[in-house]
């Protein structure tokens, strides 16, 4: 059993989560994931691990609330245990002196870009930071990304908070100012990641994506997170999470992120009608969607 | 003297081999229970005086783990039942899993005298008799251990090959602890091997027992990933390691339109039927695709568990689509017969070329072609050559590819000094499976690539008896 050490709601939907195994915390790097199961009968849910503290032995996990199971981990409270947790999974971020690097978070997505830009930073880069949400609310973690970074944008498309407009439209400002961008690290929704490297893709600037296909086993076992990249097939447990934003195939990716939707509306109706209340989460996202 | 009324020893070539009942298959293909009943008291008795208790048994050679064939049936002829399930245990810890999944008709019957005229003792059948009869009735009973060695050792993996080394090297004293990547015990034989084939109660079963013995089982730790086999031996204590890991990476064929949804690999959509429990969404969380059509590409063992657990979730048609015949199909014969009972169709010498999808990008259509067998392969079956013009498509909304597994890198690739071939299994010694790195044995399918049960258990087997060698002389 894994104990909660602390639980709370960081923007609306959006949980944060310190858990107990001590395994994980010591071994884990910037950019690898693990996969969490509540109770018996339980899926088992990929998320990115946003921090650690090998001290205490515990990690951190940012989620936000997208389906029946995301809705039961957030009501579980400090005290609660998972049944399981298996990590770290994944490749790590690989790190070195690029130069400037530009960090893109789109919505939950700046939860998995947080460790990945800290380590990019303390690998001796300067980093810009461009951090947007669809709306004030859902905006996260902001102000731990503006102590890592040389310079932070930050967007709603809304425009309820700082600049009004998408991540891409501070991106290509950052380009047409001149920046010489040595790299482009951009995690969020499929589509702002596909944006992202679209804006890039002109300028050459290489651009890291990190994905959030399905997943079961997440060891390399089943195959389900199969994704094109460069016209070659792979898995994202084990050769990714992290590909390049100008060779992966993200059109495969969103139909194939949507191949068990029906089932999940099916478990969220069921879910709230026997809880009696409506968690309002809006549209179901993909399950096993990496935070 | 014994427990049910003995038979006198009849003329064993009069009796013929006893039936195992079982459920029929219009009723079985609505449920997941396990297919046969398995034999009566009675009817296991009747069988075991079939055997004429050779002075020479061929049998036991044929068995990987050389259980005590003779034996052990002249116990059930006298109906000590549990007494024959522990002679059974001297050499095989798994025996209601191997009762149940070796291929007894390649093994251990294949040489039966009896089957020189007539049908062999169902020597399978009557195993997975007294192991459930010794489980059932509570009479699994814990064999006094060695006494300790001080030694311990590290099992990578739960499936077959990791259970058996551990089960034969706490028996021998030694300290073990047991790895496991999943959440749950058994690799192949939970998330693998449906339920209506090997019930997960008695996998767990027979976990809790070498458990019982006294190995130590941690699940959720992916070695490689958590703990490498490095950290195991300098930093976690352990004398040596066993690496089991299975053959976890499945095969596709490369062909146009694989990636589109409701295209699985058999690994998948095993894993989530029978580890995850799909069949019973929503009251499990996993889901799992309510096919109509479905193919099956493969011929394997696996490719029968496939469709006959997607005949179970409610599909309408199941086809086995295979690019050899009948005969080169390396299924067990008993899983194809129990297939076509349950109304899977076979497009035999029939092979995938390309698969079609709709806009929402699900498969619809296989593209298949037709194929005639010319002269043998390397591997001595006829090969398959494509007929010119033969092309049709089979309507589907689902895909289950099942052709085979090649080895998983998460242990080589994070272990320096572990050497490989170039698909990637480890190289170790067939009889002590010793690898290239001091201290680490290899075993299963991670070294032989996809096979049975039974040997991945005839490994382990192996290799317990080199660990304990190596323990006691440090001798590499």
């Amino acid at each position: 059993m894994f104990p909660i050490l602390e639980s709370r709601e960081i923007a609306k939907n959006v949980h944060l989560q310190r858990i107990h195994s001590p395994r994980i915390a010591r071994k884990r790097k910037a950019g690898q994931f693990l996969i969490l199961r509540r109770a018996d009968n339980g899926e088992r849910i990929p998320l990115t691990i946003v921090g650690s503290d090998p001290g205490e032995g515990s990690v951190t996990i940012i989620f936000q609330v997208v389906g029946k199971s995301t809705a039961e981990f957030a009501r579980m409270k400090a005290g609660d245990s998972y049944l399981d947790v298996v990590g770290p999974l994944g490749l790590a971020t690989h790190i070195e002196k690029f130069g400037t690097v530009v960090g893109i978070g789109g919505g939950i997505g700046t939860a998995p870009l947080l460790p990945i830009a800290t380590s990019i930073k303390q690998g001796g880069n300067r980093l810009i930071s461009i951090v947007g949400a669809r709306t004030k609310d859902l905006l996260i973690l902001e102000d731990d990304m503006r102590a890592i970074s040389d310079e932070i944008v930050v967007t709603t498309d809304d425009g309820s908070y700082a600049k009004k407009g998408f991540v891409t439209t501070a991106l290509q400002e950052l380009i047409d100012r001149g920046e010489k961008i040595d790299l482009c690290i951009a995690i969020g929704p499929v589509p702002m990641m596909r944006a992202v490297a679209e804006v890039t893709r002109p300028h050459q600037i290489k651009t890291v994506v990190s994905l959030n296909p399905i997943m079961v086993d997440a060891t390399g076992m089943c195959g389900a997170c199969r994704v094109s990249v460069g016209g070659a097939t792979k898995f994202v447990c084990v050769d990714g999470p992290e590909f390049d934003g100008h060779q992966v195939d993200f059109k495969e990716l969103v139909m194939r992120n949507r191949a068990y939707l029906r089932e999940e509306k099916t478990a969220m109706e069921r879910f709230e009608h026997k809880d009696g209340k409506c968690m309002g989460s809006g549209t179901p996202a993909p399950v096993g969607g990496k935070s | 003297m014994a427990d049910v009324t003995p038979k006198p020893r009849p003329k064993p070539f009069s009796i013929p081999r006893q039936p195992m009942p079982e459920q029929p298959p219009m009723v079985r293909v609505k449920n997941f229970k396990e297919v046969p009943y398995g034999l009566t008291p009675d009817l296991a008795i009747l069988e075991a005086t079939r055997c004429i208790q050779c002075k020479n048994p061929q049998c036991v050679p044929g068995c990987p783990v050389s259980v005590q064939i003779p034996e052990f049936i002249d116990l059930v002829a006298k109906g000590k039942f549990v007494e024959a399930a522990r002679k059974i245990k001297e050499t095989n810890a798994l025996p209601a899993v191997c009762g149940r999944v070796c291929p007894q008709e390649e093994q251990c019957e294949l040489p039966c005298v009896l089957g020189k005229k007539g049908e062999p003792v169902a020597i399978g059948r009557l195993e997975r008799f007294v192991a459930d009869f010794e489980r059932v009735t509570g009479n699994v009973e814990i064999p006094q251990v060695a006494s300790p060695t001080g030694k311990r050792v590290a099992v990578v993996g739960a499936g077959p090959a990791g259970l058996t080394v551990a089960g034969d090297l706490v028996q021998m004293g030694h300290d073990v602890t047991i790895f496991e990547a999943l959440h749950k015990p058994g690799g192949v034989l939970m998330y693998g091997i449906p339920e209506f084939r090997l019930p997960k109660e008695i996998v767990q079963a027979e976990v809790e027992y070498i458990v019982k013995l006294g190995a130590k089982l941690e699940c959720n730790a992916v070695i490689g990933k958590s703990i490498t086999i490095d950290e195991l031996l300098a930093e976690e204590g352990f004398d040596a390691v066993f690496i089991g890991t299975g053959a976890g990476l499945p095969y596709f064929m490369n062909i146009p339109g694989e990636n589109l949804i409701g295209v699985y690999s058999a690994n998948e959509y095993l894993t989530r039927a029978n580890l995850m429990k799909a069949y019973a969404f929503p009251e499990a969380d996993t889901p799992l695709t309510k096919s109509k059509h479905v193919a099956v590409v493969g011929g394997g063992n696996v490719a029968m568990d496939a469709a006959r657990t997607a005949m179970r979730m409610g599909a309408e048609k199941v086809y086995v689509v295979y690019r050899r015949s009948k005969k080169e199909m390396p299924a067990r014969i008993e899983e194809i017969h129990h297939a076509e009972e349950e109304g899977i169709e076979f497009h035999l010498l029939t092979n995938p070329v390309a698969f079609h999808g709709n806009d929402e990008a699900w498969v619809t259509e296989v593209e298949c072609l037709k194929m005639e067998l010319g002269e043998p392969d390397a591997s001595g079956r006829r090969r398959p050559v494509p007929v010119k013009g033969s092309e049709f498509r089979l309507p589907v909304d689902t895909v289950i590819m099942s052709i085979g597994n090649g080895a998983n890198p998460l242990v080589p690739s994070t272990t320096p000094g572990l050497n490989t071939n170039k698909w990637g299994n480890i190289l170790a010694d067939q009889e002590t499976g010793k690898t290239s790195k001091k201290g680490v044995f290899a075993g299963g399918d991670i070294v032989i690539g996809a096979a049975t049960v039974i040997l991945a258990m005839g490994a382990g087997r192996k290799a317990a008896a080199a660990i304990n060698e190596y323990l006691k002389t440090g001798a590499w």
